[in-house]
């Protein structure tokens, strides 16, 4: 390493192509150059993304029950269910399916159910947030929530997962259903920081108004639609033998 | 700017990244990442790393490509290759840790901007041998990690008064929040440049008083 390389242009101002003049250097082999490189880098992220996949599946996985268990503290085993449009009615599922609109039922060690986490995901300030809330059946009401995706800004739209006042909205939040149980009593609404007077209400974050926002309204769309059919058929969610022990 | 180098000693490739040339306290390059991910060490050690590793990457092949690529094209080449090298750092930062993946969010598919790689590649890689390319990555790689370490230290030191997680100062310790904000991070590395060029004043006034005199 202690002389110059021959062609190196050490001291030059282009490494260019040896000899030739920059200015004449034929189109094809410029389209040659620039396609080559960018099938090799294609390759590379494919094989990449082929390698790392059922990695990052798994990850998402484990992610996902570690937070189902924050939000439904007393489950020994989950049990994921499936909705079924049709028949109206819950199906159970293997965990990984890659179904949407997965409900978490959590059972204690006799079999009981105690919980319920519901996945929710909208719109946020930079990108989608998605999120699990846990709901108990018994009381009817919300009882915590778990960021799982999030790109808010740090600092400011990310305080809806690290605030501690915002986050005591989810620890008892009223979500019964009216009496015919098709819709709740009460929606639940989004209000300014500081102005929440029911337990059906949200209190916002200063400075990260459009963050706790979208978190309020996903709760509310999630709710309306996944409560109804959660609470008529509660008694019908059954631990499935053999499977999803926690 | 580094072509008038005749230096025969190749291991100068290296510790000119780490402390003549260090890209963000002396180039003050990728000032980005640097002030929005150096909130905490573990946050700071992970980024200087997956940029180092991309910086490494790239340089490697932007120095064996160099004879290949025209001119007219070599920017788009850089950036191809730059580009690929995230997109496999940020696959793998996900397989390794989703938690991890979440705090450093979009400033890893950002590396693709940081112009501290893209310089390297332009100004050094492009001519010369892979392996001078390899040590003046490294070098550049290192100076970055432990600039960022030393912002991510101190911010998450003050901001909430533990290291790596660890929490070091006593529960008396009252945080000061704003270090862990986006603030902090301009307070810290501006006390940071004031200590160094202080310290390279000091050690360099006494030979331009002479040559006055």
């Amino acid at each position: 390493m202690s002389g110059k390389e021959p062609g190196s242009s050490v001291g030059g101002i282009e490494s260019g192509i040896a000899g030739a003049d920059p200015g004449v250097v034929s189109p094809l082999r410029i389209y040659a150059v620039v396609l080559s490189v960018g099938v090799l880098c294609s390759l590379a992220i494919v094989a990449t993304y082929e390698w790392t996949r059922p990695i990052i599946a798994e990850n998402r996985i484990a992610q996902r029950r570690r937070a189902i268990l924050d939000v439904v503290p007393q489950a020994d085993s989950i049990q994921a269910f499936a909705f079924d449009e049709e028949q109206q009615s819950f199906r159970p599922v293997p965990e990984n399916s890659d179904d949407g609109g997965l409900v978490f039922a959590g059972f204690d060690d006799s079999g009981d159910l105690v919980g319920l986490a519901l996945a929710a995901r909208a719109m946020g300030y930079q990108d989608s947030i998605e999120l699990l809330y846990g709901y108990d059946p018994a009381s009817e009401s919300v009882v915590g929530i778990r960021v799982l995706e999030s790109r808010e800004t740090p600092g400011l739209g990310d305080r809806i997962e690290t605030d501690e006042d915002f986050l005591d909205n989810f620890k008892r939040l009223d979500v019964r259903l009216a009496d015919d149980g098709r819709s709740l009593m009460h929606e639940i609404t989004f209000v300014k920081p500081g102005e929440k007077t029911e337990a059906w209400q949200i209190d916002g974050i200063t400075g990260a108004t459009i963050s706790s926002r979208a978190v309020a309204e996903m709760l509310r769309e999630s709710t309306n639609t996944w409560l109804p059919r959660v609470q008529s058929s509660v008694d019908k969610l059954r631990l499935e033998t053999g499977g999803g022990s926690a | 700017m580094t072509t008038q180098r005749n230096d025969p000693v190749p291991v100068n490739d290296f510790v000119d990244g780490v402390l003549k040339r260090n890209p963000v306290f002396v180039q003050l390059l990728g000032m980005c990442p640097v002030l929005a991910v150096s909130n905490t060490a573990r946050n700071a050690l992970a980024m200087g790393l997956a940029t180092g590793f991309v910086l490494l990457m790239s340089n490697l092949v932007v120095s064996l490509l160099r004879r290949w690529v025209p001119t007219q094209v070599r920017i788009v080449t850089f950036i191809l290759i730059i580009a690929t090298f995230v997109t496999i750092v940020d696959y793998a930062i996900q397989a390794i840790s989703l938690d991890l993946h979440k705090a450093l969010g979009a400033f890893i598919s950002l590396i693709v901007v940081n112009c501290l790689i893209l310089g390297r590649a332009e100004a050094f890689a492009s001519r010369q041998p892979p392996s001078r390319s390899i040590l003046d990555a490294l070098g550049m790689g290192t100076g970055f990690t432990i600039a960022l370490l030393s912002l991510g230290a101190v911010r998450e030191l003050l901001g909430s008064g533990s290291l790596f997680g660890v929490r070091v100062l006593g529960e008396s310790f009252q945080e000061w929040t704003i270090m862990m904000l986006p603030p902090g991070g301009f307070f810290v590395l501006a006390a940071w440049l004031l200590a160094i060029n202080a310290w390279n004043s000091r050690s360099f006034r006494p030979p331009t008083v002479k040559e006055a005199v």
